[in-house]
């Protein structure tokens, strides 16, 4: 398992490198640049501005010299928050994103997969078609709905919980919430489907025949069976919560690396970009091992050897 | 055999039982009204084709109906009604007085969990067993029901153990807690004639040493008139005959009984004229599957079929026989150059041997394969007419729709299907019609060679009788040329007359059909027919 877990860390680094490079130039055939203002700058300022920073370099020597720090573990420097790295203004975020993140994952996990075995267990009951009600709610409302609403109803209306800030658990909660209720529901969906044929099976037909407690039938042999495909849904919602959060983030004024990244992104902030990019990149790559790590560990049937 | 055992001896009973279920098509009634009771200590067949209901009685006494079933009457534990009771009061008897095991040992454990693991829930739920005393006991469970290393096979996942294995270990859970009675359904069925043999030699010494009643559910007379002191012959979820076995065997007295009786396959295969022209010569057929070793990868390499040569003539049935894993279909299919292969192919003078698929299609017209499964080799969103006549849009792309109707009109009165029935659709026939459009769409091509691997092994034996009958008749009216794949020795002797016994992907022994079931000369082949012809003798020179 260690060698496949190495295995497949080695064979991350061309993926990023092609994620890195096509982001690299992407950025660059966008039209305008970090130092384009409403205001022109005078042509030796930017002049100036640009040798500073190499941007009059021909953009290969720029993209090699972007790769070059980035392996010493530069980012750079930021072209709009002067005198900072961005190792340093994502070193700031990344605790904030990652916790938001993780937390909302851990929610739609619980949350999901507690709905879609209710669902599963009262198929065609009025439980079953509440949670797909609620699941296809969650799936069809962007969070950039959901958020301002959550805000608006606990925060402004009733005044629960705090509308922004971060820090206290309390403020983590209606944020937390908007990221995780469209996971909840695609959770939910698989739990439920997976569930369904996990009762029917015939391991489960066994337990059932040996007199084991309906609890232990579900909890212990059909609910394992059964969360299998959502296990193999986190990578790809690890990404979506990552770049969920962008909006929420927004929305709940909170400090995490997502504003960066459309802030970055609007005011051609290179480096900034690139290294939000490389961030999330290296992150879905490492979810996705986990995933599967995780998924060999549930299931002997997969082995990785 | 025991004695036929008096109403006090009965400790379990099933009275007027009706199971119906709800479909979208309206109540389907499954079983009409049966009744059936087991003495202690006796053996009790329930034998019928598939769909008579013989297994969905035991899963209505069991409280294992699907979602949709009903069940109405009585079922009877020691007397006591066991039908209309809650789930938790069944869940006392269930997995400790009345045990059961399955058809499919392959899907009846629990995948994620080991073998110590499940065997250990039953123990520890009734009987409320420690650990450390679970452990205990399984390992003797374990030895009982003959696993070799049964220390080491605990902490053995399901996939780890082969089919017979996993069939063990169910009958070590369902004898964990000691029952009075074992609810057997169709066990081994799944399994290969010898595994058959031993699993059923296992279930008769146990039984003898415990002294537990056994109910067996299953469609196969060879094992019913080997094992069961008394028969109940179920037809269309009734009962049809009930007697002891020995009379049941000796004296049908229905009609359906009889039938049942007379479904094994019979007749024989002339031998070919010395003269019958060379059809197909293939000389050191090799099939290697998986990948050799690599930087990170280990050995994956294995020889599915090691060196055989195969000489076809006109006219004839080349049977191949084996167990499951023996490599026979695909060596079928190596010949037909539908995997790679090694080795050379002469196909009518010429060399066919990694010709590819565009390189193939014209041989293929004359190459046809049927296969065993009627159900999932049938695209379900074609009609029967066009699942026969695709072949025909590829291979003779010059005849119109109106010439196309008729040779499909022909193809499936050939086979003995009403031409009318050709716009429905697969799921709206039975399996032993779908194994006849299968047929007809190879047919339709008018091939010389057609490979026919497992085509009857999904089929109910009386089905089976028709299918090989039919298979006779267009080999004699079409002058077809069959290789006859099967695990079913039976089927093998009445249709080929040439035969190959194939194990570990190598030829055992090979003859002419004849010679080779009266004179086999391995031991292999010796045990094989043992265990496919002689299942009582087997079983009788166990127990002496």
């Amino acid at each position: 398992m260690l060698s496949y877990a190495l295995r497949r860390l080695l064979g991350a680094i061309p993926t990023i490198f092609i994620i890195i490079t096509a982001a690299f130039f992407m950025m660059r055939i966008a039209p305008g640049g970090p130092f384009d203002q409403e205001r022109t700058l005078e042509a030796t300022v930017m002049e100036n501005l640009n040798a500073t920073f190499g941007l009059d370099r021909p953009l290969w020597q720029q993209y090699g010299m972007y790769l070059g720090n980035l392996l010493r573990g530069d980012m750079g420097p930021s072209f709009i928050y002067r005198d900072m790295r961005v190792q340093e203004i994502l070193g700031e975020g990344l605790p904030v994103s990652v916790q938001l993140g993780l937390t909302a994952l851990v929610l739609a996990l619980a949350v999901g997969a507690l709905l879609g075995t209710l669902a599963a267990l009262r198929q065609n009951s009025s439980t079953d078609y509440a949670v797909i009600a609620v699941a296809t709610f969650g799936i069809t409302v962007p969070n950039f709905v959901v958020a301002p609403v959550l805000s608006l109803v606990f925060a402004v209306m009733l005044s629960w919980l705090p509308a922004q800030g971060w820090g206290e658990a309390r403020q983590m909660v209606l944020p937390v919430i908007a990221l995780a209720l469209p996971q909840v529901a695609i959770v939910a969906r698989l739990v439920r489907g997976a569930m369904i044929e996990a009762l029917r099976s015939d391991h489960v037909r066994t337990a059932r025949a040996y007199g084991l407690p309906a609890r232990m039938v579900v909890l212990k042999h059909a609910l394992r069976a059964a969360i299998l495909p959502a296990v193999s849904y986190l990578g790809p919602a690890a990404a979506a919560l990552l770049t969920g959060s962008i909006v929420v983030e927004q929305v709940f004024n909170l400090p995490g690396i997502g504003r960066y990244f459309v802030q970055g992104a609007l005011n051609r902030d290179y480096t900034l970009v690139m290294g939000t990019v490389v961030i999330v990149a290296v992150f879905v790559v490492v979810f996705n091992l986990i995933v599967d790590l995780l998924y060999a560990l549930l299931d002997p049937r997969v082995r990785y050897d | 055999m025991a004695e036929h055992p008096d109403k006090a001896g009965r400790i379990f009973e099933v009275d007027d039982i009706r199971v119906t279920f709800d479909t979208a098509d309206g109540a389907v009634e499954a079983v009409r009204g049966v009744s059936m009771h087991v003495g202690r200590g006796e053996t009790v067949a329930v034998v019928g084709e598939s769909g008579s209901g013989k297994s969905q009685i035991m899963m209505a006494a069991m409280g294992l109906l699907a979602n949709n079933g009903r069940a109405a009457g009585a079922v009877r534990y020691r007397g006591r009604d066991i039908l209309n009771v809650s789930v938790a009061e069944l869940n006392r008897l269930r997995g400790r007085k009345i045990t059961m095991i399955f058809q499919e040992p392959m899907t009846s454990l629990d995948p994620l969990y080991t073998i110590e693991d499940q065997l250990s829930e039953p123990l520890r739920v009734h009987g409320g067993m420690s650990r450390q005393a679970a452990r205990a006991r399984i390992l003797e469970l374990l030895n009982l029901v003959q696993i070799p290393n049964a220390a080491e096979r605990m902490r053995s996942y399901p996939h780890e153990l082969s089919g017979g294995q996993r069939q063990r270990v169910m009958i070590a859970m369902a004898l964990a807690n000691d029952p009075e009675l074992l609810i057997a359904d169709e066990p081994t069925t799944a399994l290969d004639v010898t595994i058959q043999a031993e699993i059923l030699q296992l279930l008769a010494e146990l039984q003898s040493r415990i002294g537990m009643s056994i109910l067996f559910i299953t469609h196969d007379l060879g094992i019913v008139e080997a094992f069961a002191d008394r028969t109940y012959v179920m037809n269309k979820g009734r009962v049809e005959e009930e007697g002891p076995t020995a009379r049941l065997f000796s004296a049908p007295r229905t009609d359906y009984t009889k039938m049942l009786l007379a479904a094994e396959p019979e007749g024989t295969k002339a031998p070919l004229p010395a003269n019958a022209p060379a059809l197909m010569e293939a000389r050191e057929m090799r099939v290697t599957f998986g990948r050799g070793p690599g930087l990170f990868r280990r050995d994956t390499r294995l020889e599915a079929v090691r060196g055989i040569d195969v000489t076809l003539r006109q006219g004839q049935t080349l049977g191949i026989v084996g167990e499951s894993g023996s490599g026979k279909s695909t060596l079928g299919r190596a010949l037909l150059q539908m995997i790679p292969s090694e080795g050379q192919v002469v196909w009518l003078g010429d060399r066919i041997e990694g010709l590819g698929t565009e390189g193939m299609r014209p041989y293929r017209k004359g190459l046809q394969m049927v296969f065993q499964d009627p159900y999932g080799s049938l695209s379900p969103r074609l009609t029967c007419g066009e699942i026969v006549a695709e072949g025909l849009l590829v291979h003779e792309p010059g005849l119109d729709s109106k010439a196309r109707t008729e040779r499909v009109s022909e193809a499936m009165a050939d086979v003995g299907l009403d031409p009318a029935m050709r716009n429905r659709f697969p799921h709206e026939f039975s399996g032993g019609q779908r194994q006849r459009i299968a047929i007809a769409r190879a047919l339709i091509l008018r091939p010389k060679l057609i490979v026919l691997d497992e085509p009857t092994s999904a089929l109910d034996r009386s089905v089976q009788k028709q299918v090989i009958e039919l298979l006779r008749r267009l080999q004699r009216e079409n002058d077809l040329t069959y290789i006859f794949i099967s695990h079913d020795l039976a089927v093998v002797r009445a249709l080929s007359d040439y035969v190959m016994v194939m194990k570990d992907g190598a030829v055992v022994e090979e003859g002419p059909t004849g010679e080779l079931f009266d004179r086999p000369e391995t031991d292999y082949t010796r045990a094989l027919m043992r265990a496919a012809f002689d299942l009582r003798g087997l079983l009788a020179d166990k127990a002496a």
